[in-house]
């Protein structure tokens, strides 16, 4: 076992093949880029193909080939369940997936699992019956769970190469001009699907909405796809936009958002000009209205926000408290709406977006990142992956991306959920170093990171119940009790990469 | 206490839990719980049905518990609504004697 910087012991084989985390910016170097094949396209030839089988059979995937897909259709993806299923069909076997991430709905992948078709799995994260799934242990091989700066740093630079990528495209053209904002499945911003584009060996566009030649509206480009398959739909819009954008009546959460909203306010960042992200669920999503009213009260605006788009931040580009949106993601139709209507509404790449190993993520120029938590230990380390019960049944999504590149990074997390406390000893899965956190907020009121001395006297008069995040930790175990250790087999089922690359947790089966 | 009957108390709403219980006659204590939070506090549950059911006396008992998150507070709650139920002595709470227990 190899220790790393933030304590958690990383099998040898792994900790040797991987490293092991160290410190935040410390494998960001020069790097040579990864290189694909690129299959030209002669004048007269179609791209257009009549269904995934064919799709398969002219890409000539076979035994041991890496496939991704893109996660803009959430809960109601239909591409990457369909493609499996085919893969399966056709017997092939041993397939590595790269998809940006897996939901719910990708729950059939559990007997792709057990029948030896889907043999590696890399994602940002796991939900409900397939997490639970990965963490009986139905994988030979552990899941590893990348950021999404992380996913994109690992095509970039090599570490996952993808030989096809089947992509849901919401509005495409026969020659492969396509977005994702138009069109009965419309999701908004491609930007984790952009990476694929640019770096998989080849390139399907799986549309329901085949529009004349030429789409105008261009995220992926003619001049990066393969071919073109038609079918009935590729998403339901229900889904894409499922649970992101319901305002919260939750007075917990409303306390929690008005705390973190003051806390942005008081500190030294909140000035003309100045950036911010926010994320979804309900205290999240209500920072930004609470936020909103003090910018218009003091007359502030911020330069770009970033995201994870929702609906309350295009309000925001709306009204002119924003002056533009940077948007790898939409969570709900109105911001990829707002995606194809307004010029500063900008569409980015999840390089730009957050990769380490770009030449200037957008998170390097983040003030103010508001994000969640499932457990933050008294080292301010977030777990965002593994239930109290230690199955895996989160995402990392870009947390510790965001947290490392912001000037200030805050958590929002009730201080106990049920019986769960979410202040902790020690979180079962790091996913975030401590050092990336700031601000923790709970509806008891804050704690700031001892390390940052400057926010604690910035912080001096503000009108918000502060306390040590041991202070916090016991009033949690007061009320609740002090949880038991969960006992973990002696099986990996996923590893943690840091954005960088590097382990910084490993997860191993429930016993 | 003498049970006399099965009763419950409790619901299976989240925080809250639904506490059976059943004279079976004898000596034995039998607790069966089935809680969403077993990994982290399982056993804490156990102990404080357990030192509940000791507190009230009561021997030659099957205990059902389905338990949602809840508190040790509520844990204790429902099972002494449950086995004063059981005993037939609904709303006849000690509290004198109860509140010592948590002295």
């Amino acid at each position: 076992m190899a220790l790393n910087k933030v304590g958690r012991e990383i099998p040898d084989t792994y900790a040797e093949q991987f490293g092991v985390f160290g410190s935040e910016f410390e494998n960001v170097k020069p790097f040579n880029a990864a290189v694909h094949t690129v299959n030209p396209s002669k004048p007269g030839e179609s791209k257009l193909l009549d269904s995934i089988h064919d799709a398969i059979v002219k890409t000539g995937i076979k035994d041991g080939m890496t496939i991704s897909f893109h996660h803009h259709f959430r809960e109601g993806d239909y591409v990457m369940n369909m493609v499996l299923d085919e893969i399966a069909r056709m017997g092939i076997k041993d397939i590595s997936i790269a998809p940006s991430s897996i939901a719910n709905v990708h729950a059939p992948l559990i007997d792709h699992i057990k029948n030896g078709v889907v043999t590696h799995i890399t994602s940002s994260g796991l939900r409900d019956k397939l997490g639970a799934a990965i963490s009986s242990g139905i994988m030979d091989e552990p899941v590893i769970i990348r950021s999404h700066g992380g996913r994109a740093r690992a095509i970039e630079r090599g570490d996952i190469h993808i030989d096809v990528a089947f992509l849901g495209a919401p509005c495409c053209d026969e020659y492969g001009n396509a977005n994702g904002f138009e069109g009965p499945s419309a999701c908004g911003s491609l930007g984790y699907a952009l990476m694929d584009a640019d770096y998989a060996d080849q390139v399907v566009l799986v549309t329901d909405n085949l529009v004349p030649y030429i789409n105008t509206k261009i995220s992926i480009p003619q001049s990066k796809v393969d071919y073109v398959v038609k079918v009935d739909a590729i998403g339901d819009p229900k889904g894409i936009a499922k649970g992101a954008t319901r305002f919260t009546k939750n007075p917990k959460e409303l306390i929690i958002a008005e705390y973190a909203a003051k806390v942005m306010m008081a500190s030294p960042y909140f000035k003309e000009g100045f950036s911010f992200q926010t994320g979804t669920g309900g205290a999240s999503l209500a920072v930004t209205r609470f936020l909103r009213e003090g910018m218009i009260e003091q007359g502030v605006h911020a330069s770009f926000a970033l995201g994870g788009i929702t609906n309350s931040m295009v309000e925001l580009l709306d009204e002119g408290l924003v002056g533009a949106i940077t948007d790898v993601q939409d969570f709900d139709t109105p911001s990829g709406a707002s995606l194809a209507r307004n010029a500063t509404h900008l569409e980015i790449d999840a390089s730009m977006y957050a990769s380490p190993l770009s030449k200037g993520a957008m998170v390097n120029r983040l003030d103010m990142v508001i994000l969640s938590a499932l457990e933050i230990d008294t080292d301010f380390n977030v777990n965002v992956i593994t239930g109290s019960d230690g199955v895996i049944r989160g995402a990392s999504g870009g947390h510790c991306d965001a947290a490392a590149g912001s000037k200030m990074a805050i958590i929002v997390a009730p201080l106990i959920r049920g019986r769960i406390p979410t202040v902790v000893d020690k979180v079962t899965t790091v996913v975030t170093p401590g050092s990336s956190i700031d601000v923790l907020v709970t509806e008891v009121g804050i704690a700031v990171n001892p390390a940052r001395t400057d926010l604690i006297e910035a912080f001096k008069d503000l009108k918000v119940p502060q306390f040590t995040i041991e202070e916090l930790r016991d009033r949690a175990y007061a009320i609740v009790g002090k949880p038991e250790p969960i006992k973990f087999g002696d099986k990996p089922v996923a590893l943690i990469e840091y954005r960088d690359g590097t382990l910084i947790d490993a997860v191993y089966n429930c016993a | 206490m003498e049970l006399k009957q099965q009763a419950v108390a409790g619901t299976t709403e989240s925080s809250d839990i639904m506490v059976t219980i059943d004279p079976v006659g004898g000596d034995t204590v039998e607790i069966n719980l089935e809680s969403s939070v077993e990994k982290a506090f399982g056993a804490r549950i156990r102990e404080v049905i357990e030192q509940t059911l000791a507190n009230l006396g009561v021997t030659g008992v099957c205990v059902t518990a389905i338990d949602k998150g809840a508190l040790d507070c509520t844990v204790q709650a429902r099972t002494i609504a449950a086995v004063y139920r059981a005993a037939g002595k609904d709303g006849e709470f000690d509290w004198k004697e109860i509140d010592a227990w948590n002295a």
